[in-house]
């Protein structure tokens, strides 16, 4: 048995949580192995481990049969260890080449020799066809070559194992195909990887063996061939869950949110929504694809009067909302849950009670003339925390201390008590585990059963098409083509969302 | 142990680490710590002539600590509290000589009058903030010391004819207290007391109570997802500066009506808004931890002044206590984690 | 006095102000850049002047013309030490930056007059003997015009202060340790896996910051005021750390800011003697510093962005 990398037994713990418990991972020399488990499971836990951000408690580390002690990246790296992100570990602000020679700069009489890094760069670049320009600065370039530069980063270093840690949740359908491609380059030039994933599809088609963990301890280890999706989700989740969710045929009814022609600009002044037109119906999920960066964003900020429209036409129920400061589109019937929910749904140091009134604390009867009515307050949380499953000790504990599911369930709760017509989903399932995905679905399909217009914005491709009654793919600020999920593939979608319009025969290509 | 008795430890550990620490610099330069805390006390405490001290520079303590900690409350740092006290003095000492009306109207309209100054000097480093993020800690700095060399002007060549100090206020529009200076051996207590223990009850009731305070703390915590609800947190930001300076200028009330009844010549900072920031501080930013960190600072600072004269200490020791002190309530973190650590050893 | 001359007293009085707070403004880019926030310069730079002063008046007879010079060095030394405690405060026990800034300010005030009474016993030093004087720079001050402007009347601390800019400017953005001192202040994480000691670099840095405003306090104290009190330094930290927002945390930058300043301040100095600046009522003169950082800031600050890690801990673990 050629191990070429042994974690055994692991234990790895924070404060009140075992986030790893007596784990054991092993990887072949020359293998894609899998290591595969829900959202807050442990698997990016491990890595770390792994990669020396974090030491473990307890159990043993073996690299080529040698036990090592991995205290720091730099040991890791040295041991031929290296990782790719999850969240890019890039600078904005430096260049690809000053990103991955960060650490371990080529030197000239004590000055950095920026061209022989950069000729380095470029050496290994083309070696492994990881194409890159190595003087772009990273705010500059797309998400692809960004995942490139990771990648070049743990290579410059001489990595022979390379961890990729949900290498596929920011990538189209075809750059998910090139990083296959690349990573079986990466196989045939003698290097072994472990892919962090939650991805049943990508782990069947790419990789040899698996590793599933749950809720922090292994649960087994299996050859890809002798397994199936089912299984592995069934391992996951410890019981059978349904891929789909139930959805009887939508009945639409008259359009709830209008926008024609919308023009809105970015934060940096170029125009991010170029002539975008939509209608949302009343009793319809219309999904909305795309790549991240392609206006998605601006267009939901323009929506809920977070950012300027420089032109167009917004309209709710007929009624003009074009523009209208935020506290005015929610009045209008406008509920919205946040992509960051910590950053916009939340105030994690305020009480779940006080989070549930935050668009809401200005009027009666949570306050009368400007003064806060806490009973009205409590009773509300009490009632939302009940009707939407919020697992919490009390309605008065800091939101803080509520897990992730828990807390996206409360901002939804918060925004469908408030009876909105338009409930506008960001992301709204990203980073929480299986149950609590199955409960957002259910209430979103719930809130379209009801006659409300729902507008769901997600990179998620099988949500997208699990949830919506139409998809529209937007492509640089404007929707490329609308389709019908019953009557569309993943592989479709990913062209429209690259800008390959269709080309139907005997009409005239639209614009 | 709950995490608000935690919260509540660490400014009390904070001080009683700063007390110790204040003892060692004693001893490493050759005096006696004993001594010295004790003339410490007995200056704040001894006669009631000094608790009248004591609780008189305690009223100022409570108006700048309330502003710093309003401010902080909805995320903003108000360092400003010296300069908006000084034009807060400015304003209430000018229409205390400029005008003769009946008290019920004079006193009155001179408060306002500080309360109005302080808040127009809080309104411009909110304004720079909300509206062009400028970080209001420079500014605030910057405006103190505008403040300082334009009120010497002002003192100089308006209030008075080129005089280092201006004319006493008019009886009308005094805060003196013959009450109190009558009971605590004629120190210069008055009756500004009331108005901070008022103060004290405004702010609590604002930050707790009202929409007003919601909106101001939600901001204070997380201003992105108070934007996306729909609060406005340019206004809440000019509103919480302009408020804050409104405290500031009402402390400087204090001195103008009540301790000295005129205005005069500064060469630097009386030091008020800045021990503010301490009290603020070390009262966990709420109204009545002010309150207890106002009349403890005041205690302090009086009791100081007896430290040269009964144990030969230089005063300014007071102040590095003061400044360990703030230190080691911000390193709070720091102290739970110890506290926490000492208490698993004990199980 | 003809136009000439006025410039050449505004241009000596602008080097001799700015020179402090260029020094100064370069410690805040060492340790901001970081990403450690540093409002404590005003007390670095107490501290500096506070020791220059004292080592001056205590060493003056034995090293003579070279005393300025060696309390630079113990400046330096007592203002390293002094940082660290903002280092720890904020580094290791994870206070809030600007607080723990705000309260080595009062320490360094209360430190510094606490000793000054206990030496001296008094609450102002005496004044030193030897100082920075303003000099003419042999060989410089004979260039046709640029001489008489630039290189006479002048003090050395303030072309070593540029100089030294540029000598920072070459470290930051140059030199393997000023890329990671960047990346630890645009993304600790990021250097973290890179294998780079987030702590100790921002140890460092803020250590760094000591030195520089130490050194920032000492020239002020030894070419201005030539002594030391409770309002020697009043301000002149925040204005250094304003230059160095100015100029965009760019060492470069800070200096021109830094120099900008500089002019504000010698105008409250020097006015009195310029023709047109007489007519002017002093306190304009004496506010215009401040009302120009102002202006500064807000004219200036829309785009420029702070090193994006700046004033938040790093805590290992945390995602």
């Amino acid at each position: 048995m050629d191990y070429v990398i042994e974690m055994l037994h692991i234990r790895k713990e924070f404060p009140g949580i075992v986030a790893n418990d007596d784990i054991t991972l092993q990887l072949k020399k020359g293998e894609i192995h899998a290591l595969l488990g829900e959202n807050g499971a442990g698997k990016s836990t491990l890595m770390n481990v792994l990669f020396g951000l974090y030491q473990p408690e307890k159990g043993e580390i073996r690299v080529n049969g040698k036990k090592v002690e991995i205290t720091d990246p730099n040991v890791a790296n040295d041991l031929g260890i290296g990782m790719v992100h999850q969240h890019f570990m890039l600078i904005d602000k430096f260049s690809v080449t000053e990103n991955i020679i960060l650490g371990k700069e080529p030197r000239k009489k004590g000055v950095i020799d920026i061209k022989k890094a950069e000729q380095q760069v470029r050496e290994i670049s083309d070696r492994y066809g990881l194409k890159v320009d190595p003087r772009a600065k990273i705010s500059d370039i797309s998400v692809g070559m960004q995942q490139r530069v990771e990648i070049l980063k743990t290579l410059y270093r001489g990595a022979d194992i390379i961890i990729f840690d949900e290498p596929t949740a920011v990538l189209t359908p075809q750059e998910i195909r090139e990083l296959i491609g690349i990573m079986k380059t990466l196989i045939k030039e003698g290097k072994s990887i472990i892919l962090i994933t939650h991805k049943l599809k990508e782990i069947m088609e790419v990789c040899d063996r698996v590793t599933v963990i749950r809720k922090g301890k292994g649960i087994a280890t299996l050859n890809v061939k002798d397994t199936n999706p089912q299984e592995l989700a069934h391992l996951m989740v410890g019981r059978d869950v349904i891929f789909t969710t139930e959805k009887t045929e939508g009945h639409p009814k008259q359009a709830v949110l209008e926008i024609e022609n919308l023009h809105v600009k970015d934060s940096r002044g170029v125009e991010a929504v170029k002539g975008l037109n939509l209608q949302v119906r009343a009793g319809e999920i219309v999904g909305i694809a795309g790549v991240d960066g392609n206006g998605q964003s601006e267009l939901i900020e323009a929506i809920t009067g977070l950012k300027k429209a420089e032109s167009g036409v917004i309209r709710l129920n007929g009624k003009d909302i074009t523009n209208l400061r935020p506290r005015k589109v929610t009045e209008a019937g406008v509920g919205h849950i946040p992509e960051d929910r910590h950053k916009y749904g939340l105030v994690l140091d305020f009480t779940i009670g006080e989070n549930m009134v935050l668009q809401t604390y200005y009027k009666m009867p949570v306050s009368n003339k400007g003064i806060l009515n806490y009973k009205e307050i409590y009773k509300k949380a009490k009632s939302i925390i009940s009707e939407f499953d919020v697992r919490t000790p009390s309605e008065y504990t800091k939101v803080r201390a509520l897990s992730g599911g828990n807390q996206q369930k409360a901002i939804i709760g918060r925004e469908i008590d408030r009876d909105p017509d338009l409930l506008i989903a960001a992301q709204p399932t990203r980073g929480l585990d299986v149950g609590a995905i199955e409960f957002i679905h259910k209430r979103l399909v719930e809130q379209r059963d009801h006659g409300k217009a729902v507008l769901l914005v997600s990179f998620e491709l099988d949500e997208i098409m699990n949830l919506s009654d139409r998809i529209a793919v937007i492509y640089e600020g404007a929707f490329i083509d609308i389709v019908d999920p019953k009557k569309t593939t993943e592989q479709e979608l990913g062209l429209l969302m690259a800008g390959h319009r269709k080309e139907k025969v005997g009409e005239q290509s639209n614009v | 142990m709950s995490n608000r008795t935690l919260n509540l430890l660490i400014p009390v550990i904070s001080v009683i680490l700063g007390l110790l620490a204040g003892a060692l610099i004693m001893l490493v330069s050759g005096y006696n710590p004993v001594n010295g805390y004790i003339a410490l006390w007995n200056g704040a405490f001894g006669q009631v002539f000094y608790i009248g001290e004591t609780l008189r520079l305690a009223t100022p303590y409570i108006f700048a600590g309330l502003a710093i900690a309003f401010a902080f409350r909805t995320g903003l740092f108000n360092i400003g509290a010296e300069g908006q006290l000084i034009v807060g003095w400015i304003a209430a000492v000018w229409v205390g000589i400029a005008f003769d009306l009946p008290k019920a109207i004079h006193l009155p309209l001179a408060i306002l009058a500080a309360a109005a100054a302080g808040a127009l000097w809080g309104f411009i480093p909110g304004l720079l903030k909300a509206r062009l993020r400028v970080h209001e800690v420079i500014v605030t700095i910057m405006m103190n010391y505008i403040a300082l060399y334009s009120s010497n002007y002002l003192i100089r060549n308006v209030l008075s004819k080129q005089q280092d100090t201006t004319p006493h206020i008019h009886h009308s529009a005094s805060l003196a207290s013959p009450f109190f200076q009558k009971i605590t051996d004629y120190s210069t207590l008055h009756n500004g007391i009331y108005l901070a223990l008022l103060a004290v009850v405004v702010m609590w009731f604002i930050i707790e109570k009202t929409a007003l305070g919601f909106e101001l703390k939600s901001v204070g915590f997380n201003p992105n997802a108070s934007e996306y609800a729909g609060m406005n947190v340019g206004r809440s930001i000019i509103l919480s500066m302009v408020i804050s300076g409104a405290f500031a200028g009402l402390g400087g009330a204090m001195e103008g009506l009540g301790n000295y009844g005129f205005a005069f010549l500064q060469s630097s900072f009386s030091g008020i808004g800045f021990d503010g920031i301490a009290v603020a501080l070390l009262g966990g930013n709420t109204a009545l931890g002010v309150l207890i960190a106002a009349v403890l600072f005041g205690a302090l600072k009086v009791g100081s002044l007896n430290m040269p004269i009964d144990a030969g200490v230089p005063n300014e020791l007071v102040n590095i206590v003061i400044a360990l002190i703030i230190l080691f309530v911000a390193s709070g973190y720091m102290i739970k984690w110890i506290l926490t650590r000492l208490k698993k050893e004990a199980k | 006095m003809d136009f000439l001359t006025a410039l050449e007293i505004i241009i000596s009085a602008s080097l001799l102000s700015a020179a402090p707070l260029i020094f100064t403004a370069l410690g805040g880019v060492f340790s901001e850049r970081s990403g450690v926030v540093n409002i404590g310069l005003e007390g670095l730079m107490i501290m500096g002047a506070f020791t220059s002063i004292v080592f001056n008046l205590t060493f003056a007879k034995t090293f003579g013309a070279w005393t300025p010079w060696l309390a630079l060095l113990a400046a330096m030394a007592i203002g390293g030490l002094f940082a660290l405690i903002h280092a720890v405060a904020s580094i290791s026990f994870r206070a809030d930056q600007t607080v723990s800034g705000v309260a080595i300010n009062f320490l360094a005030l209360g430190l510094a007059m606490f000793l000054i009474k206990k030496i001296y016993g008094k609450g102002q030093t005496d004044t030193i003997r030897e100082y920075f004087r303003q000099v003419d720079i042999p060989g410089l001050n004979h260039i046709p015009l640029i001489g008489k402007l630039f290189f006479q009347g002048v003090t050395y601390p303030s072309y070593i202060a540029i100089l030294v800019a540029f000598a920072v400017w070459f470290i930051i953005y140059k030199t393997p340790f000023g890329l990671r001192l960047r990346s630890v202040g645009e993304h600790p994480m990021a250097a973290d896996t890179m294998g780079i000691n987030v702590t100790k670099m921002r140890y460092l840095a803020v250590f760094l910051s000591g030195v520089f405003g130490g050194i920032g306090g000492a020239v002020y104290a030894q070419s201005i005021t030539l002594n030391f009190s409770s309002s020697t330094i009043s301000g002149q930290g925040y204005m250094a750390l304003a230059a160095m927002i100015f100029g965009k945390w760019n060492p470069l930058g800070a200096m021109g800011a830094a120099l900008f300043f500089g002019f504000a301040q010698s105008l409250s100095i020097i006015g009195s003697n310029i023709p047109y600046l007489k007519e002017i009522p002093s306190v304009f003169l004496l506010i215009a510093p401040y009302v120009l950082t102002i202006l500064a800031l807000a004219g200036f600050i829309g785009r420029a962005e702070a090193p994006k890690a700046d004033g938040v801990p790093y805590i290992k673990g945390e995602r």
